[in-house]
């Protein structure tokens, strides 16, 4: 089928690329709803092994089938909900929560520009938009999750789901702070908001082999970024308002079938977007040796992969912090850290200037 | 019409349907809600004329951590939902007379003002003139805005303390909190549903 | 596309409304709410005559706004916590003391 614009004699109606920009728009969702359920199985199995136990294998060869039982078991439940529950913000706040998560993609480049083998006219970047004010995008739909989880407790009209909601967004509200100090670390470094220019700034490599990614540049700084990313999903070690044993389950707890899910698949969305976005920032995203610079979307998976492998290896190994500990290592270390690091990292560029 | 004259009327419309529904209905945690998706419009707004920067920011200052500080404020303080309106103000006449009188002046004189201004010859710039990137807003900022800039942190850091010091919990209040008579008149929707959910807010957090 | 004019109305109306709600509501925290819309009218318009006048002027000065809202809005929330630890009640009519 020839693009529009090629037949011969017509204005095209639809141009290519807005077709070609629609066409990445859904495959970049239905790719996050893979990921999700991905996820799900990836944590079960890396679970079991670290615990020395098998994990799913029933479901399917390996177990794979085993995020579909899971999602085909949710959808069957009944959807309950407390009599006294505000209904409008009971089934507002999962719609938030997951809204946001998916939200934070729409400024994340995976890869290079690419014409899709000369089917389009021109080259399109791969990824939904290209805003010149990327950063604080990822920072904005970040504040906006935090909605999601108070609302589902506000509107349970039950204690532990007010007091796992409140703690649980208190939390993340101190924990962006040095999100946000990092990503303006990284952008004192890039000199750019646009994420695919900071991406760009760090391609090629020193001495020849060693990559020039910001990680190397900012080893503080990827780490507060990580365990900022690891706090603001409210993930292990973080996850003390939701630990089964504080709280019954915090803000969840009077959710069910799919309203649990689509608080569940928000947050390993917001995962996976943590891991996007830092190694996007930090690890170079798209580019890496031995692979042309049109595949370096595999090189982006890999990374990502390896970031969330992280994250369940991180959830599995560690202890929880206690709430209290938890806040105070937010503000405490944490927040003067990545203002160091800024302050740092501003230094650095102006006295050697990168 | 241009597709953003089309976009203008819709976030307009967000805009103002939201901002109408936070003063008109009486639920203080939907107002705080429909403010942000006022927010959420006027951003969009923002964006149209070419204010990227601010449009990002208004999300993340305004919608994403004031409101969240409503939020919360709202939910510790459990106020039940209010009427809109009885404390019989536009019961009198008079009230009402010189209110209209009043709202008739300040419409006439917007209307005048308004129309004035689309019949000055505005010099408008370049109207196709890519938006200010946020180094040159930085620029100006420090360079033009310089002491603004740094009262306005000093400013808030004053906020900071004297909100902290206000709001803070004193030892001696603390018995007060706790002897809440059972049956207050100030509920109007009375009941265990609402008790449970007023113990939780109370709670050390 | 959207003249000057619109934003102004739009603007103008969305003043207003945060007027009335400061004038007519009976609970503090909405009144604190109302008063943020008005701020938003302000900004609006600000960016607006930014944008046709070519300067970026209006953002700056919209980037102060926003910052003194949110100090004025922390100290206004923390007022309002000071005194319903005192009177029960979000009502502004049941605060008198200094009447008359």
């Amino acid at each position: 089928m020839a693009p529009a614009s090629r037949r011969a004699g017509e204005r095209a109606l639809i141009p290519s690329v807005a077709i070609a920009q629609l066409v990445i728009v859904g495959f970049v969702f239905v790719v996050l709803l893979t990921a999700a359920a991905g996820m799900v199985y990836m944590e079960r199995k890396v679970a079991a092994r670290i615990q020395q136990r098998m994990g799913p294998t029933l479901v399917g060869p390996y177990g794979l089938l085993q995020p579909l039982a899971d999602i085909i078991k949710l959808a069957m439940k009944e959807d309950t909900r407390p009599k006294a529950a505000d209904p409008i913000l009971f089934a507002l706040a999962p719609i938030i929560s997951a809204a946001a998560a998916f939200t934070a993609f729409a400024v994340v480049p995976f890869g290079a520009e690419t014409d899709f083998f000369g089917l389009l006219d021109q080259p399109v970047p791969l990824q939904i938009a290209d805003v010149n004010v990327a950063i604080l995008w990822v920072f904005a739909v970040a504040s906006m999750g935090v909605y999601g989880i108070v609302l589902a407790g506000w509107s349970s009209n039950s204690k532990y789901s007010l007091l796992g909601a409140l703690r649980s967004s208190a939390q993340m509200i101190s924990y962006e702070l040095s999100y946000g100090m990092a990503l303006a670390a990284v952008l004192v470094l890039a000199g750019s908001m646009s994420i695919r220019e900071i991406v760009d700034a760090q391609a090629g490599a020193w001495l020849g082999f060693i990559p020039r990614w910001f990680v190397f540049l900012q080893p503080i700084g990827f780490f507060i970024f990580m365990t900022a990313g690891v706090a603001e999903t409210n993930r292990a070690p973080f996850d003390f308002p939701e630990a089964e044993q504080e709280l019954v389950a915090g803000y969840h707890t009077e959710y069910s079938s799919m309203s649990f899910a689509m608080f569940f698949l928000a947050e390993y969305i917001n995962m996976v977007a943590v891991s996007a976005i830092a190694s996007n920032l930090y690890l170079g995203g798209w580019h890496g040796p031995l692979l042309p610079l049109w595949l370096g979307w595999i090189w982006f998976l890999l990374k990502v992969g390896f970031l969330l492998f992280f994250y369940v290896w991180m959830r599995w190994t560690l202890p929880r912090y206690r709430y209290d500990q938890l806040m105070a290592f937010g503000w405490k270390f944490l927040l003067p850290l990545s203002v160091i690091n800024l302050l740092a990292t501003a230094a650095g560029v102006l006295y050697f200037g990168i | 019409m241009g597709f953003e004259l089309i976009l203008f009327y819709v976030f307009a419309a967000i805009a103002i349907g939201t901002t109408l529904l936070v003063v008109v209905q009486s639920n203080p945690v939907y107002s705080v809600l429909l403010l942000i998706g006022s927010f959420i419009g006027l951003a969009g707004l923002y964006v149209l004329l070419q204010a990227p920067f601010v449009a990002v920011i208004q999300i993340i200052v305004y919608a994403g951590a004031i409101m969240v500080l409503f939020l919360f404020v709202v939910m510790l303080l459990n106020a039940p939902r209010e009427e809109l309106v009885t404390s019989g103000i536009l019961e009198s006449p008079a009230t009402r007379t010189i209110g209209a009188m009043l709202a008739i002046a300040f419409a006439a004189e917007l209307a005048w003002a308004l129309n004035r201004s689309s019949r000055l010859a505005w010099t408008v710039t370049d109207v196709t003139r890519r938006p200010f990137s946020v180094p040159e807003i930085g620029r100006r900022l420090f360079q033009d805005y310089a002491f603004a800039f740094e009262a306005t942190s000093i400013l808030i850091l004053v906020a900071m303390i004297g909100a902290i010091t206000l709001a803070g919990r004193q030892l001696t209040e603390g018995a007060r909190l706790k002897s809440r008579p059972a049956g207050d008149a100030s509920r109007t929707d009375g009941g265990m549903a609402e008790g449970g959910r007023a113990e939780g807010g109370r709670a050390q957090l | 596309m959207a003249e000057l004019n619109h934003y102004l109305v739009l603007s103008g109306v969305l003043f207003t409304i945060g007027t009335a709600g400061v004038l007519l509501r009976r609970n503090v925290i909405t009144v604190l709410l109302s008063l943020e819309v008005m701020l938003n009218a302000v900004n609006l318009s600000f960016i607006a005559f930014g944008r046709f006048l070519g300067s970026s002027d209006g953002q700056i000065i919209v980037f102060f706004v926003i910052t003194v809202a949110a100090a004025e809005a922390a100290v206004g929330l923390a007022l309002v916590i000071a005194l319903f630890r005192h009177v029960e009640t979000l009502n502004p009519d049941a605060f008198r003391q200094l009447r008359g």
